[in-house]
């Protein structure tokens, strides 16, 4: 068999390389269509994450009254919960697109030869996207009230790759072993709704008890949404040695992502 | 460049008893095989070289499409090996990735990078997708208000904007309108004149042979018969009648052709001439003159009823004209075993210039398809020549008269200088 899928990591983002165009349109084509037929246009894809930002500041901060222990700024609990909720939002977007984009394009995988790893990653892309509109308004909110983190900025980067790694990695392998088993899909959505709320992102680290703390730390996603709400809330880096962990299961949920959907692409195209 | 080997190729679809067959397969640590495999194809061997035009031909679920799919890189193989030199376009599925809310420019530049072109040369080729599909200012509107035939012939377009060395065509091609129809078979046909190797699935006996250099018969998931198209055609349309295939055969006759014979053989054709209108068998006939088939058949064992079919055939193998008596209300009914029936088939000669077969056919009612006693083709070959009449060209001899009027000049004056 010498056909493109078959030879080669390298190969492989050869030919995604050159189908850099079609991804690139289709990340362009996903993001127009879908304000297409509407009056405001664009404009939704601002007011829908504005409205969140609000909703969070005003309910839990103003309303609620929350305060994060420690810290006396009457925002700081809305910068915590944003923090980790954007970053959140695109990691579950990532997951949750990513674990039907086989069945979803099924027409297109089982028609057309082209490399079917562009699915996912437009489906990344995409994921990106949305998410710079959402976090430069969280950026503007932050200059606003006059909490910008400043050059420490920069330090949500590598944490960003690590975070969307995993969702990479993880989301592939899903998103093929959903071609065979539908019951992954919906298992995973339960799986996702736990797994938010065994990390820290409404409440702070702090509030669990001393048993609960322990098993959150073995969450790879605890160490991420911490590095956020360390550069946002106290203005300094984050710390960097529990970052590792993480790293090494986005490493690894990449390699079984990869090795999986190359196991099984063949056999995919016949159970679509 | 545009070459294709087919070597020993299989295909096979792994079925699970249940679910759970396939979940305990993978986690097996023995890795115990809990699917059977249903094969679709197997054995396929072939060869297509820089150039040719292979049509596929085959009942529903020959494998056809299968095979294409392996060949254009959607599926794979289960066994064997696939060796394909030169770029590959496919004419199977029209319209992949267009999206209705974008305008035709949108969806071309799209489809177009998923097809493997470049931006760089969608831009440079999009002219001429343009000014191929015709569909005007559509161009600029999104295609959810498109006709499916505007679709359809952006669609091919695209697909055709730039000469692959190896297309592949299915035989879904009713693209649009008859003048649409009839550009993009010219397409297809330009192409094969500059190079590209042809690959056609098609039941169209016309589109096979007219454009094929060989044909390939899939049946049941193998290659039963390739060879010339006509020939493989023949072959084709016995076995569509056959369950069995064994009653099919063919034999080769001394002047190398072909013929095809099948059926279940209650009546069989003992012999076949054409007599000229002495009554005198000939092999070659002028146009317009009056002949005669004579057709002699025994009925080997007693048959109910018994129509006789014949058509006449272009050095294609395309049918020229075909009729039978049961459509003529000529059908005979109660024949018994050894009887010996004469049938005399009379017609003028209408035809133009150039070597022409017969095949004739010996079925209960109307289709060979329903009870087929025999099908024979290639029965008789006879040349037909023109020296008398005046030069023409086409296959049909329709005598023209022609009646011209030049006002204002005398029209006697203009007979004469007709002459």
């Amino acid at each position: 068999m010498e056909i493109a899928t078959s030879s080669g990591i390298a190969n492989l983002f050869r030919t995604l390389w050159s189908y850099r165009g079609y991804i690139s349109s289709s990340v362009q084509r996903e993001f127009q269509s879908r304000y297409r037929n509407s009056l405001l246009g664009a404009a939704w894809n601002v007011l829908n994450p504005l409205t969140m930002i609000v909703i969070y500041t005003v309910i839990f901060s103003q309303l609620m009254r929350a305060r994060l222990p420690g810290i006396d700024h009457a925002f700081a609990y809305s910068i915590y919960l944003c923090a980790g909720l954007i970053t959140w939002g695109m990691f579950s977007e990532i997951l949750t697109r990513s674990q039907t984009v086989f069945l979803d394009n099924a027409n297109l995988i089982k028609k057309l030869n082209f490399p079917r790893l562009c699915l996912p990653l437009i489906v990344v892309l995409n994921a990106w996207v949305n998410f710079l509109i959402i976090f430069s308004l969280f950026l503007l909110f932050l200059i606003f009230v006059n909490q910008f983190p400043g050059w420490y900025i920069i330090a949500v980067l590598p944490v960003l790759l690590i975070q969307t790694a995993l969702a990479i990695g993880l989301g592939t392998a899903i998103g093929v072993l959903n071609v065979f088993f539908r019951d992954v899909g919906h298992l995973f959505g339960i799986v996702l709704q736990f797994w938010f709320w065994f990390t820290p992102i409404i409440y702070p680290l702090s509030a669990l008890p001393e048993w609960a703390r322990a098993m959150v730390q073995y969450n790879p996603m605890t160490p991420v949404v911490a590095a956020y709400q360390t550069i946002f809330i106290n203005g300094t880096w984050p710390h960097w040695l529990p970052l590792w962990p993480a790293m090494a299961c986005s490493v690894i949920a990449c390699v079984l992502g990869l090795m999986l959907f190359r196991n099984h692409a063949g056999e995919m195209v016949d159970e679509l | 460049m545009g070459t294709i080997r087919v070597h020993n190729l299989g295909k096979a679809y792994r079925q699970y008893s249940n679910r759970w067959a396939r979940l305990a397969e993978w986690l097996s640590p023995t890795k115990k095989i809990r699917h059977v495999q249903r094969w679709v194809l197997h054995d396929i061997n072939f060869e297509v070289n820089a150039g040719e035009s292979i049509g596929i031909v085959g009942i529903n679920g020959a494998g056809k499409s299968t095979l294409l799919k392996i060949i254009t890189g959607t599926t794979q193989p289960t066994t064997g090996s696939l060796e394909i030199k030169g770029t590959v376009a496919a004419l199977l599925e029209l319209g992949m990735g267009f999206h209705p809310d974008f305008t035709g420019r949108q969806n071309v530049f799209m489809a177009g990078q998923l097809i493997g072109l470049t931006h760089n040369e969608i831009i440079t080729l999009l002219p001429e997708i343009q000014a191929f599909a015709g569909i005007g200012d559509y161009f600029d509107q999104p295609l959810r208000i498109y006709s499916s035939g505007m679709q359809m012939r952006l669609a091919f377009s695209l697909a055709t904007a730039r000469r692959p060395d190896i297309l592949i065509v299915d035989e879904a091609l009713s693209v649009g309108d008859s003048f649409f129809k009839h550009k993009s078979f010219a397409r297809i046909r330009e192409f094969r004149e500059q190079g590209t190797t042809l690959l056609i699935v098609s039941h169209d006996r016309n589109a096979i042979q007219t454009i094929c250099d060989r044909a390939i018969l899939l049946h049941g998931g193998s290659i039963v018969r390739q060879g010339p198209p006509e020939e493989v055609m023949d072959f084709y349309n016995a076995l569509m009648a056959e369950t069995e295939l064994q009653t099919v055969r063919q034999i080769t006759q001394r002047d190398g052709s072909v013929q095809t014979i099948s059926g279940t053989g209650e009546a069989v054709i003992d012999s076949i001439d054409l007599l000229n209108s002495a009554n005198a068998p000939v092999e070659t006939v002028e146009v317009g003159a009056e002949v005669t088939f004579r057709v002699r058949v025994g009925i080997r064992q007693s048959v109910p009823r018994l129509a006789l079919g014949y058509m006449i055939k272009d050095h294609l193998g395309q049918p020229i004209y075909g009729i039978n008596t049961h459509r003529l209300g000529q059908a005979l009914e109660n024949l018994a075993a050894g009887e010996h029936i004469v049938y005399h088939i009379r017609f003028p000669v209408n035809l133009g210039k150039g070597t022409y077969s017969i095949a004739l056919s010996l079925s209960c009612f109307d289709s060979h398809l329903d009870k087929n006693y025999e099908w024979r083709d290639r029965c008789l070959l006879f040349h037909v020549v023109n020296v008398r009449r005046e030069d023409f060209v086409g296959c049909a001899w329709l005598n023209a008269k022609i009646d011209i009027e030049r006002p204002g000049i005398n029209s006697t004056l203009l007979d004469h200088s007709a002459k």
